[in-house]
């Protein structure tokens, strides 16, 4: 019988550890946000281009979004994990999930540098 | 002797701990968040694009199930913000003990809650 030994390689510490930077810079982007938010000396077409036009918003957004995207592949996998038993459906579903979240990045940059 | 396992994974008899409830409030907002990501990026494209698409936009979510929707994401976002703060700290080692997690579980749900309600009021 073959005794395998699934423990000590740290298979998963890098995902945790992702999990857990990517949620950091997430908060911190979200509490920015808030406050450029209040600044808004009001709500209006010019006004809500010309934040999303100061480079550094949109550079902190790109960082968010990244985080974002690479947060909810962890997340979104670890559930298929935990129900999808059928390994070929889990497979799909991995992929599609991946290639949505490639585009959404790529949309992501369109948006910010339109 | 050996006990007969599992003893059961009926979901309709288990009862879930409190700590347990955020939890899977936690994934089931995750997966929710995940799937308008798509919207939420459509949405932002539109307000940029013009003051046409702006207007669109402000005009789409001023409706009563517009706000209905935005509030029901916002509890999801809140729910997901706090409890994964929850999380970080007891990666930390911070409230570990059974008293503090329900006491920190009862305060994710409360504070999630308690500012969609505060949001809610605004928006009307």
């Amino acid at each position: 019988m073959v005794k395998r030994e699934v423990v000590g390689a740290h298979y998963g510490l890098r995902d945790w550890l992702m999990q857990r930077v990517t949620a950091v810079v997430m908060v911190a982007y979200t509490l920015l946000l808030l406050l450029v938010l209040a600044r808004m000396p009001q709500l209006d077409y010019g006004h809500w281009k010309a934040l999303w036009s100061v480079p550094m918003m949109r550079y902190c957004t790109a960082l968010f979004l990244l985080s974002l995207f690479l947060h909810a592949w962890i997340g979104v996998r670890d559930i298929f994990m935990d129900y999808i038993k059928d390994a070929g459906l889990r497979l799909t579903l991995y992929v599609f999930t991946i290639i949505a979240l490639v585009w959404y990045a790529i949309w992501s940059v369109q948006i910010l540098w339109a | 002797m050996s006990k007969p396992r599992p003893k059961h994974l009926n979901l309709m008899q288990i009862r879930l701990p409190l700590p347990g409830v955020v939890s899977i409030m936690h994934r089931v907002s995750g997966a929710v968040l995940f799937l308008v990501i798509p919207l939420i990026l459509y949405v932002l494209q539109a307000s940029l694009e013009s003051p046409n698409g702006f207007a669109a936009v402000r005009g789409a979510l001023a409706t009563p199930l517009a706000k209905l929707i935005v509030l029901g994401l916002l509890w999801g976002f809140l729910h997901h913000f706090f409890a994964g703060i929850r999380y970080l700290a007891l990666d930390l080692d911070v409230g570990g003990e059974l008293a503090q997690a329900r006491a920190t579980s009862w305060a994710v749900l409360g504070a999630s809650i308690a500012l969609t309600l505060v949001c809610g009021a605004l928006l009307w």
